[in-house]
C-alpha cells in the first residue's frame, strides 16, 4: 500500500499537566490498531509515558539502569525497552532526581543509545517522543534535531497558559525549522471545556499557520481507563471516546500539512484571546489594582 | 573543633608517616583500594576532544576547532606539546558563563570567522568539551547557520563530532571525529565501478608517528599505492630547518574524498576505529580488514599476508630478510625476558599488541589494566592470553586506574612496567623498570619517532627491555657477579 516506507518520527511538546502522555498514548494505541507500528519514547524524567500502553506503575527507564550499572556502556537494548498493547515498543529516557543533576543530558544520552543499540529499526512506521512539558534547554530539544523528529504536534487547550506555551513552542520550532526540516504539524485540543474552545484554537492555528488536527473531547471515561492503566482503545474500544483517538490517529496518518509556524507576538495573542473573552479587557490603569480597592 | 579532626601533615610524626606508607603496600590496603567506586586515581586514559583533536589536525591544512571551554582545549594542545614536542595548533571558541547559559551559537560564529580569517584553513574540523555536550548545543544547526550567515564560505569543509568528555575516552573520540570527517570528504565522491586501487590505512589512536612510517615503508616495499587515513607523522614531526609551518603534512583532501573508491580499507586499530569502521563497511567500496596492531611476529606476519592476499602481491624479500632478523634477535635475547613478569596497561590496541610480543618472548604478562573500558575488551585481552602457556596466571583489571595498580605491584610483585608516562609513580614504588610505550610519553625523548610495531618494532622493543634488565643487573649486583660477558 505504501511505496518506500519511511519511519515517521514526531514528537509531541505542550504545556505541562495538558495531557500529552495521555494523549500520546491513546493515539499510539490508535495507530496500533491500524496496524501501525511504532515506538514511544518518553523524555520526561517523570516517566509516564508509556504506563497506559504497557500497564505498569512505571517502566524501568534508561537512566535507572544506568544509574544501577554505574555506565551506558554495559547498558543492553533489552534491559529498556518493553514491548506492550498493539506491538507498541516502549522506552522511558528517564533521569536523575528532582533538583539534582542534568535531566536534559539524560534524554541526549538516552537517544544516543537507542541510535548506537538499532531501537530504531526498519519495520518501525511511527517512532513518538513525549516531551517534557516545554523546551526548557538544549537536552530537550534533542528529539528535534537534524534526523530526528520533523512533524511536531503541540497539545493544548482553552485556557491562557496552554496557548502562550503553544505559542512559546512555535517559537523553538521556527528557530530549529531554520536549519533543519522540523515542522509543525498541528494542535491536538485537549479539551477543558473552556468557552468556544475549537473555535479559539481553530483561530489560533490560523495564526500560527497551522490546523487543529482534531478536537478531543473531554470524557471521564479516559480516567476510568487510566486507573486500569490502559488506553480508552484497549479499555473499551467501542466507547465514543476511543472512536476520537482512532479518528486522531488516522488524521495523523493521513496529515500532510507541515508548515513553518508564525508565532504571534504577546499583544497579538492577548488581542486574540480579549477577542474571545478569554481576557478582559480592561483599561490600563486598572492593571494591579486589588478587586476592593 | 572534634578529637578526630584532621591533623596538619607537619604534626604526624615520622613513625606515622612511615607506618601509613608501609600500610599502603599491603593486602589488607589492597583490598580496600579495590573497593572504591566513586573515585579514579591516575587513569591510564585521556579524553574524547583529544582524541578528535589527534585526527583533525592530520588532514591537509586542516585547523582543529573546538567549540567549548578555553581550558580544554589548552590541555589538549599542551599534552600533545608534550609528548612530541612539537607546537600543536588548534583554536577555541572560548566558551564561559553566558555560553552556558544562551547555548554557544555565537561563540562558534565569532570563533569560525576568527580563525578562518586569521588562519585560512582548508578545513575546520569542530569537537566539543562537557560544557556544549551538556547544554545540549546543536552543531549540525549551528554550522549550517553559520554559513548561511556568511561567517565562513559555504564549501569550507566544517565537519564535527560530538566529543563529551565524560563519555568515554580519547579513543572513542578519534573515532567519532575520523568517521564525522570521511563522512564530510566523501560525500557525492563515490563512483559506481570506479576503483583506484589504493589501499586506505587506518592507523587508529597512535602517537607513534614512527609507527605511521613503519606501515608506508611496508606498502612502499609491498609498491602498494595508499591513503593514511589520517596521517599525523608530518604533522607531529616535521623537522627544524629554520621555517615555521602552520600546516605541515596531513593527508591531503582530495585523496581522502578518494579514499571512498579504494580497493580495500584496513584498520590498524579495532578499538579505536569501531565506528568509522562500521560507516566504511556501509559506505565504501572496496574490501575492509580489522588488524590487531603488529607486534611482535606473529601479528607482524598477519599483517603483511593480509597485504599479500588483498593486492595479489608476493611478500617483498626485504621483508622476509627483516623477518629472520627479527626472529634471530628474539632469540638471542630471550634468555633476559623469558619469565618475566610484566604489568601492562594503555589502549587496548596497545595492550593487546604489547602482551602478545610478550607470549612470543616467553615473557609473563601478569597485570593488565584498562582503565576504561567494557566487557568485550576484556574477553579480547583474555583471549589472546589464552594463546600461550606464558599467559596463565594473568589478571585482566577493566576500570581500573593505577592507583589500583600500585596495589597489585606491591603485593604481587613483577619485574617490569609496560605503558606511558602516567606508570612512572607505581613503577618508582616498586621499584621495577617503566617501559615507555604508548601514550603520552612526556618524561623521555624520541620515543615516539622509534617504531614499536612490525619486525623492526620487535627488536626496537625486546632491546630496550633486555638491555634494561642487564643495566640493573650491572648496577646492582654484587662484586663477584660483576661479569664483562651478559
Amino acid at each position: 500500500m505504501e511505496q518506500s516506507k519511511k519511519m515517521r518520527q514526531i514528537a509531541i511538546y505542550g504545556k505541562g499537566g495538558i495531557g500529552k502522555s495521555t494523549t500520546t498514548q491513546n493515539t499510539v494505541a490508535g495507530l496500533a490498531s491500524l496496524g501501525k507500528k511504532v515506538m514511544i519514547i518518553g523524555c520526561d524524567p517523570k516517566a509516564d509515558s508509556t504506563r497506559l500502553i504497557l500497564h505498569a506503575k512505571a517502566q524501568e527507564t534508561v537512566m535507572d539502569k544506568v544509574r544501577e550499572l554505574g555506565t551506558v556502556e554495559d547498558l543492553e537494548l533489552d534491559d529498556v525497552l518493553k514491548w506492550g498493547y498493539g506491538d507498541v515498543k516502549c522506552v522511558e529516557s528517564g533521569g536523575p532526581e528532582p533538583g539534582v543533576g542534568c535531566a536534559g543530558r539524560g534524554v541526549i544520552t538516552a537517544i544516543n543509545f537507542l541510535e548506537e543499540e538499532g531501537a530504531y529499526t526498519e519495520d518501525l512506521d511511527f517512532v513518538f517522543y513525549d516531551v517534557l512539558g516545554d523546551v526548557v534547554c538544549g537536552g530537550f530539544a534533542m528529539p528535534i534535531r537534524e534526523n530526528k523528529a520533523e512533524e511536531i504536534y503541540i497539545v493544548v487547550s482553552g485556557e491562557m497558559m496552554a496557548m502562550y506555551a503553544a505559542n512559546n513552542i512555535s517559537k523553538g520550532i521556527l528557530k530549529y525549522s531554520s536549519s533543519g526540516n522540523v515542522r509543525l504539524a498541528g494542535l491536538i485540543c485537549n479539551s477543558r471545556n473552556t468557552d468556544r474552545e475549537a473555535d479559539l484554537i481553530t483561530a489560533l492555528a490560523e495564526r500560527l499557520g497551522t490546523q487543529m488536527i482534531h478536537f478531543v473531547p473531554r470524557d471521564n471515561q479516559v480516567q476510568r481507563a487510566e486507573l486500569r492503566r490502559m488506553t480508552v482503545i484497549e479499555y473499551s474500544p467501542e466507547h465514543k471516546q476511543a472512536n476520537e483517538y482512532r479518528t486522531l490517529a488516522q488524521k495523523i496518518n493521513d496529515n500532510k500539512m507541515f508548515v513553518v509556524p508564525t508565532p504571534l507576538e504577546m499583544e497579538e495573542l492577548e488581542e486574540l484571546l480579549m477577542e474571545f473573552g478569554i481576557m478582559e479587557v480592561d483599561d490600563e490603569e486598572n492593571v494591579g489594582k486589588a478587586e476592593n480597592a | 573543633m572534634s578529637e578526630t579532626a584532621l591533623k596538619k601533615v607537619t604534626e604526624y610524626t615520622p613513625e606515622e608517616v612511615e607506618k601509613v606508607s608501609n600500610w599502603i603496600n599491603t593486602e589488607d590496603y589492597k583490598e580496600k583500594n579495590f573497593a572504591r567506586e566513586a573515585l579514579v586515581i591516575n587513569p591510564a586514559h585521556a579524553c574524547q576532544p583529544l582524541g578528535a583533536q589527534m585526527v583533525a589536525t592530520s588532514f591537509e591544512g586542516s585547523l582543529p576547532f573546538v567549540h567549548g571551554s578555553q581550558g580544554c582545549a589548552s590541555y589538549f594542545r599542551s599534552t600533545f606539546s608534550r609528548h612530541y614536542r612539537e607546537p600543536a595548533a588548534a583554536t577555541c571558541d572560548a566558551m564561559t558563563e553566558d555560553g552556558a547559559v544562551f547555548g554557544g551559537q555565537n561563540n562558534l560564529f565569532e570563533g569560525l570567522e576568527n580563525a578562518y580569517t586569521l588562519y585560512k584553513p582548508k578545513m575546520m574540523p569542530v569537537y566539543t568539551t562537557c560544557m556544549p555536550e551538556v547544554i545540549g548545543d546543536d552543531l549540525t544547526a549551528f554550522i549550517k547557520n553559520a554559513k548561511q550567515k556568511g561567517h565562513i564560505p559555504e564549501d569550507l569543509p566544517v565537519p564535527y563530532a560530538n566529543t563529551p568528555s565524560f563519555n568515554g575516552t580519547h579513543i572513542h573520540g578519534y573515532d567519532a571525529m575520523l568517521k564525522s570527517i570521511l563522512a564530510y570528504l566523501t560525500k557525492g565522491q563515490k563512483i559506481e565501478g570506479k576503483c583506484t586501487g589504493k589501499l586506505n590505512l587506518i592507523p587508529g589512536f597512535d602517537g607513534n608517528v614512527g609507527n605511521i612510517r613503519e606501515y608506508k615503508r611496508i606498502l612502499d616495499l609491498f609498491e602498494i599505492p595508499y591513503t593514511v587515513l589520517a596521517d599525523s607523522s608530518d604533522v607531529f614531526d616535521s623537522g627544524c630547518d629554520g621555517h615555521y609551518e602552520l600546516y605541515s603534512g596531513g593527508t591531503k583532501l582530495e585523496d581522502a574524498a578518494e579514499s571512498i573508491n579504494g580497493k580495500a580499507t584496513i584498520s590498524m586499530q579495532k578499538f579505536s576505529s569501531v565506528t568509522t569502521m562500521k560507516w566504511i563497511d556501509e559506505n565504501f567500496s572496496g574490501v575492509n580488514e580489522v588488524m590487531p596492531m603488529p607486534f611482535g611476529v606473529a601479528k607482524t606476519d598477519a599483517f603483511i599476508l593480509k597485504l599479500s592476499e588483498l593486492f595479489d602481491k608476493p611478500v617483498p624479500e626485504a621483508l622476509k630478510k627483516e623477518r629472520a632478523l627479527a626472529v634471530d634477535a628474539m632469540t638471542d635475547a630471550h634468555q633476559y625476558l623469558h619469565g618475566k613478569k610484566f604489568a601492562v596497561y594503555g589502549d587496548p590496541d596497545y595492550v593487546i599488541g604489547i602482551i602478545s610480543f610478550l607470549l612470543e618472548m616467553g615473557a609473563r604478562p601478569w597485570h593488565v589494566v584498562i582503565s576504561r573500558g567494557t566487557k568485550k575488551v576484556k574477553k579480547e585481552i583474555e583471549a589472546v592470553l589464552e594463546t600461550s602457556m606464558y599467559g596463565e596466571g594473568c589478571t585482566v583489571h577493566v576500570n581500573k586506574d593505577l592507583w589500583h595498580m600500585r596495589s597489585l605491584l606491591m603485593t604481587d610483585p613483577v619485574e617490569g612496567m609496560i605503558g606511558d608516562t602516567h606508570g612512572k609513580f607505581a613503577a618508582r614504588d616498586a621499584k621495577i623498570p617503566l617501559f615507555r610505550i604508548g601514550f603520552p610519553i612526556i618524561d623521555r625523548v624520541n620515543l615516539h619517532r622509534n617504531p614499536v610495531v612490525g619486525y623492526q618494532g620487535a627488536i626496537t622493543m625486546l632491546t630496550m627491555i633486555a638491555n634494561k634488565f642487564l643495566d640493573i643487573k650491572d648496577e646492582t649486583c654484587e662484586d663477584q657477579w660483576f661479569e664483562m660477558m651478559r
